[in-house]
C-alpha cells in the first residue's frame, strides 16, 4: 500500500497553448481506489503518467510514500508500479508466463519463486495456469489479455497501480465483467489505485473517490456521492448526469432508507434482499415482483423493510439538498 | 547435369568462391544496415534521403555498378563484394526500418513503464519483435547478393558464373545448364534456410500456423 500526493504539479509541452496539467494538488490514500474523470484530453492520462515519470512535470512535485519521486531512478521506480495500459500490451512474442515475470525478472527473483508468483497470479486473475501459461496474447480474447495484464502488473508486488482506460477497448459485458475484478481484487489485495476513465459508470462503480478533470485542472475531487449529491459546477453536474434519480439511488445503500423491523414482524413472503443492495436494486425488485414491501436482510437474517415510499423519500431529499 | 557429375572438383571450388563472396558481402551490409536503420529511426527525416539514395543505387545495373568500383577496388572480387554490399543495404535497411516503425507503440510503452531500460527494451522487447521482418530482408538481400556474385565473374571474382560465362564463350551447352543449375540451387537452398530460421525466430506465429 502506498500513498501519494500531488504537490502543485503542473506540466506544459513545448508549443503548447496552456499547461496540459495545471497546479493539480492533492492527496490518493493508501488503499484506495481513485478514478480521474473527464473528457479526452482533460490532462487525465498525462497526470497518470507523470507518477512513473514517463512524463517530467514542469513545476512541482510527486511523492510516493513521502519520497519526492524524482529521486529515485526512474527504471527502479517503474519497477515498483503496477502499470496496466489500454490496449494490455502484452508483449506478443512472451508467453502468457513470460509476460507476467517480466518484472520478477527485472527485480532479480530466483527462478522458483518466479515459476509460483506466475501460477499464484494466473489464479488470482481466473485464468487457469494449467491452460494458459503457455499461450501467446494472440491466442487470448480481449478481456483474457487484460487480465493478463493485469497479472503482469501485480507480478512484482506493487503498493500502487497505475490503469490508464485498461477496459476502454472490451465490449460492455466483459468491460463489467471485469470491473467486478478488479472490486474482488482489490478486496483481496488493497492496492493503492489510480484508474484513468472517461466512462461515468466506470468510474461511480469502481472509485472511492473521483477526481474530476477539466482543461488540465482538477474541477472537483470527492466521493461518488458528493459529487452526484454537491457537484462543484454545471460542468461536474452534466458530466456525472446528476440529475439521473436512477443513477443516484445506485450509489445509496438500502440500509440508509429502510426502516427497523416492526416488534409484530412476521416474513409472510416479501420479497428478500441485502442490505449493502443499492435502492436500485431495490426499486428494480419492488417493480418487478409488485410486492408492497421488502425485507432488508444481514447476514440472512431480516433487519428492516422497505417500502417504495422509503425509496421516494430517499430520492426526495437528494434532491432538495443545496448544490 | 552431366558436367556437375563428372567435375565435382571443379564446381566445389566455384561454389566455395560463390559461397565467399555472398558470406563476406552479407556480413558486412548487416553490420552497416544496423547501425543505419538506428540512425534513420532516431532522425526520421533522414529517412526520406537514406532510402531514397539507396533505392537510386539498387535501380544501377549491377554490371555498370561494378565496372564503376573496378578502377576503386581492382579487377577482383571486392569490387563485385562491394557492389552487393551496397545493393542489398537498401533492402536491409529498409525491412529493419519498416519492422522497428511496425512495432505496436502499447508493446514499447508497456515495456517503459514496467522499468526495463534502453538495454533491456532493446534486446528484450525490439529485437526479438523485429527479428522476423530482418530476417525476411536478409533472405531477399541473400538471392539478391547470389545473383550479383554470378555476374562477378566477367570481373576474375570466380564462382559459380565462372561456369556460365566460360560455357558461353566456348559454346559448351553443358557448362553454361550446369551454371545455371548450380546458381539456381544454391538460390533455392539458401532461401529455404532462411525462411526455416524466420519461422523459428516468431514463436508467436508457429503457433497461428499449427492450429
Amino acid at each position: 500500500m502506498s500513498t501519494l500526493q500531488f504537490e502543485d504539479v503542473s506540466l506544459r509541452f513545448a508549443g503548447g497553448e496552456r499547461p496540459a496539467v495545471n497546479r493539480v494538488t492533492c492527496q490518493v490514500n493508501s488503499g484506495e481506489i481513485v478514478v480521474i474523470l473527464g473528457p479526452s484530453g482533460c490532462g487525465k492520462t498525462t497526470l497518470l503518467k507523470m507518477v512513473n515519470r514517463l512524463y517530467e512535470p514542469t513545476e512541482g512535485a510527486i511523492f510516493l510514500d513521502g519520497v519526492n519521486i524524482r529521486q529515485r531512478a526512474a527504471t527502479q521506480l517503474r519497477q515498483q508500479i503496477g502499470y496496466v495500459i489500454q490496449q494490455s500490451g502484452l508483449f506478443p512474442h512472451m508467453t502468457v508466463a513470460d509476460n507476467v515475470a517480466v518484472v520478477p525478472r527485472l527485480l532479480g527473483w530466483p527462478k522458483p519463486q518466479i515459476q509460483a508468483r506466475i501460477d499464484e497470479l494466473l489464479a488470482l486473475v481466473r485464468l487457469p495456469p494449467g491452460e494458459f501459461r503457455d499461450r501467446y496474447p494472440a491466442q487470448l480474447s480481449g478481456g483474457q489479455q487484460q487480465r493478463v495484464g493485469i497479472a503482469r502488473a501485480l507480478a512484482g508486488n506493487p503498493g500502487i497501480m497505475l490503469m490508464d482506460e485498461p477496459f476502454g477497448a472490451i465490449d460492455a459485458i466483459t468491460r463489467t465483467a471485469l470491473q467486478d475484478e478488479i472490486l474482488r481484487l482489490q478486496g483481496q489485495l488493497k492496492k493503492t489505485i489510480l484508474f484513468v476513465s472517461h466512462d461515468v459508470e466506470e468510474a461511480l462503480r469502481l472509485a472511492d473517490r473521483i477526481l474530476v478533470m477539466r482543461l488540465g485542472e482538477v474541477v472537483q475531487f470527492d466521493t461518488p456521492f458528493n459529487l452526484l449529491t454537491q457537484p462543484a459546477d454545471d460542468f461536474v453536474y452534466t458530466l456525472l448526469g446528476a440529475d439521473d434519480m436512477v443513477r443516484q439511488l445506485g450509489l445509496l445503500r438500502v440500509a440508509s432508507a429502510m426502516m427497523a423491523l416492526p416488534p409484530n414482524y412476521s416474513n409472510g413472503h416479501n420479497p428478500t434482499l441485502s442490505h449493502c443492495d443499492s435502492l436500485r436494486d431495490a426499486l428494480s425488485l419492488i417493480l418487478r415482483t409488485g410486492a408492497p414491501a421488502l425485507t432488508v436482510l444481514k447476514e440472512g437474517d431480516p433487519v428492516g423493510l422497505l417500502t417504495l415510499d422509503h425509496i421516494r423519500q430517499s430520492a426526495v431529499v437528494r434532491e432538495g439538498s443545496p448544490q | 547435369m552431366s558436367y556437375l557429375i563428372s567435375h565435382p572438383g571443379d564446381v566445389l571450388t566455384l561454389l566455395l568462391q560463390h559461397l565467399r563472396m555472398t558470406g563476406i558481402a552479407l556480413g558486412v551490409a548487416i553490420a552497416l544496415s544496423v547501425p543505419l536503420a538506428l540512425l534513420v529511426t532516431r532522425l526520421r527525416w533522414l529517412a526520406v534521403p537514406v532510402l531514397g539514395g539507396l533505392g537510386v543505387l539498387y535501380t544501377i545495373p549491377s554490371l555498370a555498378l561494378i565496372i564503376f568500383l573496378v578502377p576503386l577496388f581492382g579487377l577482383n572480387a571486392t569490387s563485385v563484394i562491394v557492389a552487393m554490399v551496397l545493393y542489398t543495404q537498401v533492402i536491409l535497411v529498409r525491412n529493419l526500418t519498416v519492422g522497428l516503425a511496425g512495432i505496436n507503440p502499447a508493446v514499447l510503452e508497456a515495456a517503459r513503464g514496467m522499468g526495463m531500460t534502453v538495454a533491456q527494451r532493446w534486446w528484450r522487447v525490439q529485437v526479438p519483435l523485429v527479428l522476423p521482418v530482418f530476417l525476411a530482408g536478409v533472405r531477399i538481400a541473400a538471392v539478391v547478393a547470389i545473383a550479383i556474385a554470378t555476374i562477378g565473374a566477367k570481373f576474375n571474382a570466380g564462382g559459380l558464373g565462372k561456369l556460365l560465362f566460360d560455357g558461353i564463350q566456348t559454346n559448351r551447352y553443358d557448362k553454361i545448364v550446369a551454371g545455371s543449375m548450380a546458381v539456381a540451387a544454391l538460390a533455392l537452398t539458401i532461401n529455404g534456410l532462411l525462411l526455416a530460421l524466420e519461422y523459428y525466430a516468431q514463436p508467436q506465429r508457429r503457433w497461428q500456423k499449427e492450429t
